[in-house]
């Protein structure tokens, strides 16, 4: 077991976090601890703005290759980066769907046409994108999609039907889509990976309001919407491979900056304790410090996730495996801490920076444990990939 | 920054799993509880002897290997997969720590290379607070700094306390409390076996009627050596509590896969596996707090107040882990679960037991309370 950052190591993240003390200021000092799940409909266009910042200095895709356009960081740095970035309160980033999804999947399974055509536009902080996989009757059971596709004689593909869930549908310019393209198939054959633009008259996005009041996801309604002739990603029918090829290993890098935030909030849970006298309460104690733990266990099951394999891909491995469901849990749980905590005051819609990223984190980690895989679909991955118990029924072919 | 265990340490890890499973099975653990003594005198020899585990974190000096936490913590966990019974947890886990981190240049001189070699056993108390503790006990006579002094008192759980070579006891004296080490049959001990249900651990009662003792502490050391030893004795205890809760999850899984119920295996019912997946979840989370506590303890550079907040973060979840795995292994055995032929009682006792030492859970939590006000998070 090794904890030693090299002074390379060091070095860097003192560039990080220099860097980001110089640029995160003037209009951008507005955005600190912004933007993230359950605030991302806050300044939208300075937040695209502070991307272009980040691609500037050269912070944008800093995981990707070099050669298309990264900063061909290695793992420990990534964390770093990802580490100081929340540390110092970065904004939640409008380029996550691009730079995390779409980007590494062109790379993996993009033409170089494709490559070339999107991928800068990432980089720089230019085009912004959207995911558009999950429908009503495909939630769960993702590979139920019922959206069709079919080519036209110009070789255009014309997509029909409906997504949901779609983060930031709005302030995006670009969606792929996991389509039907073969009639009659089932499950997940005959999908194909298309990429739209959304400012088209066959696209309509309708905001959905969430229970916390906010509206970040979507409806997107296709209706006659066209993809051109090469914006399809791998072969027709080949889509389900696309859309699951992204390595696990991107998800053990960014955690580690998604647990800064979370110690973030619990350090406001306890700042909030402490200014109202529950931090007098043995019971609150007691619940902080269990928080505590958990933040711990994050942390330690993360670089477990970023050691060097025993020999099983990353996503058969235990710890990679119950990740999903523990941080999830963990985070709804002080959802529920912070209002405790907060007690009458938190069922007043607040402004104070104390207080309102409290209020918000209560309600937005009840979403926390149903997308990305329900609390009951990781239980069975659980117990079918890390246990070998028998499966649940599965998708047609 | 990364956690990996070398080869070294898979090498050590994988000759416990397999010494473990040949020794220690359910019939030989179901022996070890029928007779006198608790363990198996071989076991512990060849533990000694053969496969070097008591020299294993002892410094070179003293006839040690000099390896580290990481290793015992990897032992541990074995260990406590499958209720290793001997003397290995009170005498290497603890006495050995408790010595090497306050004894004196002396005291560490004459019981380390004795421990290393398997050569001597030691009985402990496994107390959640030392200095408070060590009340219960106390160091009569005017010069309790000099070597030989009197203890009168009584303590209340001693581990092995009725099979050790020597018990290793704290108490208070005229400047605060001391180390101090009692021959079993010194005269005016007098030690009580416990009838206690969890038999793969002993513990006595030990009653000290002006016993001569030999104070073995060096004060000077205690400030800075007691916090680190007692952070390390969580952490000993919690990969032993992992180990315990794998098992339970293995004996689980392998039982639901065979157990027939309207026409199928019981680990196809959704009830089931859901309840499997979250005793792994527990499990892991419980594995990288001890992994990564372990990784602390191995690097000079943590201090001493960190590395005992993951410890004791480490124990805490483990308190529940250990518990909630032992009793889903019971329920989801059905009735089997619920006789003493089944092996799930046997983890479940140890469980409750298990609770009890180095500090309760709520103990433990408000510890880390206090802690986390203080440093912040």
């Amino acid at each position: 077991m090794n904890l030693d950052p090299t002074p390379a190591d060091e070095a860097f993240r003192a560039e990080v976090a220099q860097w980001l003390r110089t640029h995160l200021v003037g209009e951008f000092a507005a955005l600190k601890f912004r933007g993230g799940p359950g605030d991302e409909e806050y300044e939208p266009a300075l937040r695209k703005r502070w991307e272009q910042e980040l691609a500037a200095g050269g912070w944008t895709c800093v995981g990707w290759p070099r050669e298309f356009g990264g900063r061909g960081l290695s793992i420990e740095q990534q964390v770093i980066f990802h580490e100081e970035y929340a540390r110092a309160g970065g904004p939640g980033r409008m380029g996550h769907i691009g730079e995390g999804l779409i980007g590494p999947t062109l790379i993996q399974f993009g033409t170089p046409a494709q490559q070339r055509r999107f991928l800068p536009e990432i980089v720089a902080g230019r085009e912004f994108w959207a995911q558009g996989y999950s429908e009503p009757g495909a939630g769960s059971d993702l590979a139920n999609v019922q959206t069709r596709c079919w080519q036209q004689a110009d070789g255009s593909w014309c997509v029909q039907g409906q997504k949901i869930w779609t983060s930031l549908a709005h302030e995006s310019d670009w969606i792929f889509v996991l389509a039907r393209s073969e009639p009659g198939s089932k499950g997940n054959k005959g999908l194909s990976f298309l990429l739209l633009p959304l400012d088209q008259p066959g696209i309509e996005i309708r905001p959905i309001r969430q229970l916390g009041g906010g509206a970040e996801f979507n409806e997107v309604y296709f209706d006659g919407a066209l993809a051109q002739a090469d914006h399809i990603v791998g072969a027709p029918g080949e889509g389900w491979k696309v859309a699951m090829g992204l390595l696990d290993v991107e998800r053990g890098v960014s955690t580690l900056g998604q647990q800064m935030r979370f110690a973030h909030e619990l350090a406001l849970i306890i700042e909030a304790a402490r200014r109202n006298g529950r931090a007098r309460d043995p019971a609150i104690r007691a619940r902080i410090a269990h928080a505590w733990c958990g933040l711990r266990v994050m942390r330690y099951n993360a670089l477990r996730m970023l050691a060097p394999s025993d020999g099983n891909p990353l996503g058969l491995r235990r710890e990679a495996l119950i990740y999903k469901y523990y941080w999830s849990n963990w985070h709804r749980d002080l959802g529920e801490l912070a209002m405790d905590v907060l007690g009458a005051e938190g069922s007043v819609i607040s402004d104070d920076p104390a207080v309102r990223p409290l209020q918000q984190m209560a309600f937005f980690s009840r979403a926390d444990t149903i997308y990305a895989g329900t609390n009951e679909i990781q239980l069975n991955l659980i117990a079918e990939r890390g246990l070998g118990m028998p499966r649940e029924p599965r998708p047609a072919g | 920054m990364r956690l990996a265990l070398t080869d070294d340490q898979l090498m050590i890890r994988d000759a416990a799993e397999r010494f473990l499973g040949d020794v220690s099975d359910s019939a030989a653990v179901r022996r070890a509880m029928a007779g006198e003594l608790g363990y198996e005198p071989m076991v512990w020899r060849r533990i000694a002897e053969e496969l070097g585990w008591c020299a294993l974190a002892i410094d070179e000096r003293y006839g040690g290997l000099g390896l580290g936490p990481v290793e015992l913590v990897l032992i541990q966990e074995q260990a406590g997969r499958r209720l290793l019974c001997a003397p290995f947890f009170s005498t290497v886990c603890v006495a050995a720590t408790l010595i090497d981190a306050i004894g004196t240049d002396a005291a560490r001189a004459q019981w380390l290379p004795r421990i290393a070699a398997g050569a001597c056993t030691l009985g402990v108390p496994l107390y959640g607070a030392f200095d408070a503790a060590a009340s219960e006990v106390r160091a009569l006579g005017a010069h309790v700094d000099g070597a030989r002094v009197r203890l009168d008192g009584m303590v209340a759980q001693v581990a092995d306390g009725a099979s050790a070579d020597v018990l290793l006891l704290l108490a208070k004296t005229e400047g605060g409390f001391g180390l101090f080490a009692v021959e079993r049959g010194a005269p005016g001990v007098e030690i009580a076996a416990l009838p206690t249900f969890d038999r793969t651990r002993r513990f006595a009662r030990v009653h000290c009627d002006g016993v001569p003792a030999r104070r073995i502490d060096d004060a000077a050391r205690i400030a800075k050596g007691l916090p680190r030893a007692a952070a390390l004795l969580r952490l000993y205890l919690a990969a032993e509590q992992l180990g315990c809760a794998q098992q339970c999850l293995d004996l689980t899984v392998a039982y639901t896969a065979q157990r027939r119920q309207f026409g199928r295996p019981i680990a196809a019912f959704q009830a089931v596996k859901h309840r499997c997946a979250q005793m792994m979840v527990k499990i892991e989370a419980l594995r990288s707090a001890v992994y990564g506590a372990a990784a602390a303890a191995a690097d000079a550079r943590v201090p001493t107040r960190a590395l005992a907040m993951d410890c004791t973060m480490a124990r805490l979840i483990a308190v529940d882990a250990a518990f909630y795995c032992a009793q889903e292994a019971i329920q989801l055995h059905g009735g089997v679960g619920f006789t003493w032929e089944y092996d799930p009682q046997l983890y479940f006792k140890r469980a409750l037991a298990a609770a009890n030492w180095f500090g309760r859970a709520e103990h433990l939590a408000a510890e880390l309370a206090d802690a986390v006000f203080e440093e912040g998070v």
